[in-house]
């Protein structure tokens, strides 16, 4: 399913600057690894070698927030890639 | 000869440049502003070749490679990272890659990183893609001999790769202790018979010491110091037990301290930069009176210099990747600050001065020609 991939700054450069691109996929993790397709290197810079969300990243489809790459992702919808760190 | 001191810092990479003669260092803007810059590593075997380790305070850790001394820089395709656990075992993930070594000169493009948590990974081509060292990362005593880490995490640091043998490493963990390879890392043995372990109830453990950093000498490969967070050794193979050199420095000072840097002209000469490890262990310059410490004969005695570092109130602390020496007839030695400032001696440490105040906390100084 095509959706929409709005994506944090710091992962811009991989982006080439776009806050937004196009994904495709069924789940989370079929949307990432598109995305890992056509920007490589992105992939890992948000989920570990064991499959899990960087502790400091989070990941929302419509708002609502996926705790793993299973999630669903239908035609239309919005993933939010988001990066939330706190700390001097 | 041309000269760079590569400044990885908490918030980014800064250079700073001279002429042959060392005497004016220009500072750059930053690059790589706001990322967390563990090392920065030229390649012996190609000088234009740097490696970086890297990460942000959101993002996962990688390595990004220079093929122009500096000036552009390309992530690796595959950076780091444990392979997938089978189900029951623990999960490992690289938190940071912490430490980058080039590997032996007969195996061109061959490079070793360390991490956090403690584990060992090899690059084939350049720092390109990187795939875990299993006999180390899987080896059945892992476990233990990384079982307790810093407050930080443990990390795994000082690969050293014998320059007569590319099959004989050696490796540090903090926590974990120094541990040897001969057969290109495919076993390990621990190597700490006469290192102090102060914090563990039985001070004769194989394993579970706390080096902060090793080095081994490129003129006598079976030279190795060590500072460790239990004093300054040296250990001279093939002999195992390792000798408390350390002992000759002043009692007031210590030999508590993160860095060791070797001269690499002379394997006789190296710099220490004690820190205070009393009570709460502060970790500063003892006193505010900051100092180096440099040995002429292998640790017998140490002569204290601080012509031209601060008298007073200077409460510094260098981490262990933050010193380093030059190839200079008369050595260079450098060494940045938590407080972000850069201080250097052209004349093997008998005085200083300082080249770059108010960086961000730096974690790694090297340097390269």
């Amino acid at each position: 399913m095509d959706c929409t991939v709005r994506i944090a700054s710091p992962l811009h450069s991989y982006t080439q600057g776009r806050a937004a691109v196009a994904g495709r996929g069924d789940t989370l993790a079929d949307v990432l690894g598109d995305l890992e397709a056509r920007f490589p290197g992105i992939r890992f810079r948000m989920i570990d070698e064991q499959g899990r969300i960087r502790p400091h990243l989070r990941l929302f489809v419509n708002g609502d927030e996926a705790r793993d790459l299973t999630a669903a992702v239908r035609g239309g919808d919005t993933v939010h890639v988001i990066c939330a760190l706190s700390g001097g | 000869m041309t000269n760079t001191l590569w400044l990885g810092t908490r918030k980014g990479l800064f250079a700073l440049r001279a002429d042959a003669r060392r005497r004016t260092w220009k500072l750059s803007n930053p690059q790589f502003l706001g990322h967390v810059v563990h090392h920065v590593v030229q390649d012996p075997r190609d000088p234009r070749v740097l490696l970086m380790a890297a990460k942000t305070g959101h993002l996962g850790p990688t390595v990004f490679r220079s093929g122009d001394r500096g000036r552009t820089w390309r992530e690796a395709a595959q950076p780091p990272a444990f392979r997938k656990a089978a189900a029951g075992e623990e999960a490992r993930a690289v938190e940071r890659v912490f430490w980058l070594t080039p590997g032996h000169a007969s195996e061109r493009g061959s490079w070793y990183a360390g991490s956090s948590p403690a584990g060992l990974f090899r690059s084939g081509d350049g720092g390109e893609r990187w795939e875990p060292v299993a006999g180390f990362n899987d080896h059945p005593m892992r476990p233990k001999w990384a079982e307790h880490g810093t407050p930080d995490g443990a990390f795994l640091h000082s690969i050293l790769v014998d320059p007569r043998d590319a099959q004989h490493l050696y490796l540090a963990i903090s926590i974990g202790g120094v541990f040897e390879s001969t057969d290109g890392g495919g076993d390990w043995t621990p190597l700490n018979e006469g290192c102090a372990a102060d914090f563990m109830p039985d001070p004769a453990v194989p394993y579970g010491h706390d080096p902060h950093c090793v080095a081994l000498h490129p003129l006598q490969p079976d030279r190795l110091y060590q500072q460790n967070h239990c004093g300054i050794y040296r250990l001279d193979r093939p002999a195992r037990r390792w000798q408390r050199i350390g002992a000759a420095m002043p009692k007031k000072v210590g030999d508590v301290g993160f860095p060791v840097v070797l001269d690499p002209a002379d394997p006789d000469t190296a710099w220490v930069l004690p820190m205070d490890g009393t009570t709460v262990w502060p970790r500063t310059s003892i006193g505010g009176k900051p100092a180096v410490y440099r040995t002429r004969d292998g640790g017998r005695s140490w002569q204290r210099l601080d012509r031209g570092l601060p008298r007073s109130h200077a409460w510094f602390t260098v981490l262990r990747q933050a010193m380093c020496a030059d190839g200079h007839a008369r050595t260079g030695i450098y060494f940045g600050t938590t407080g972000g400032d850069v201080w250097a001696s052209t004349d093997a440490g008998d005085s200083w001065r300082c080249l770059a105040r108010h960086l961000p906390e730096i974690y790694s100084v090297s340097h390269a020609h």
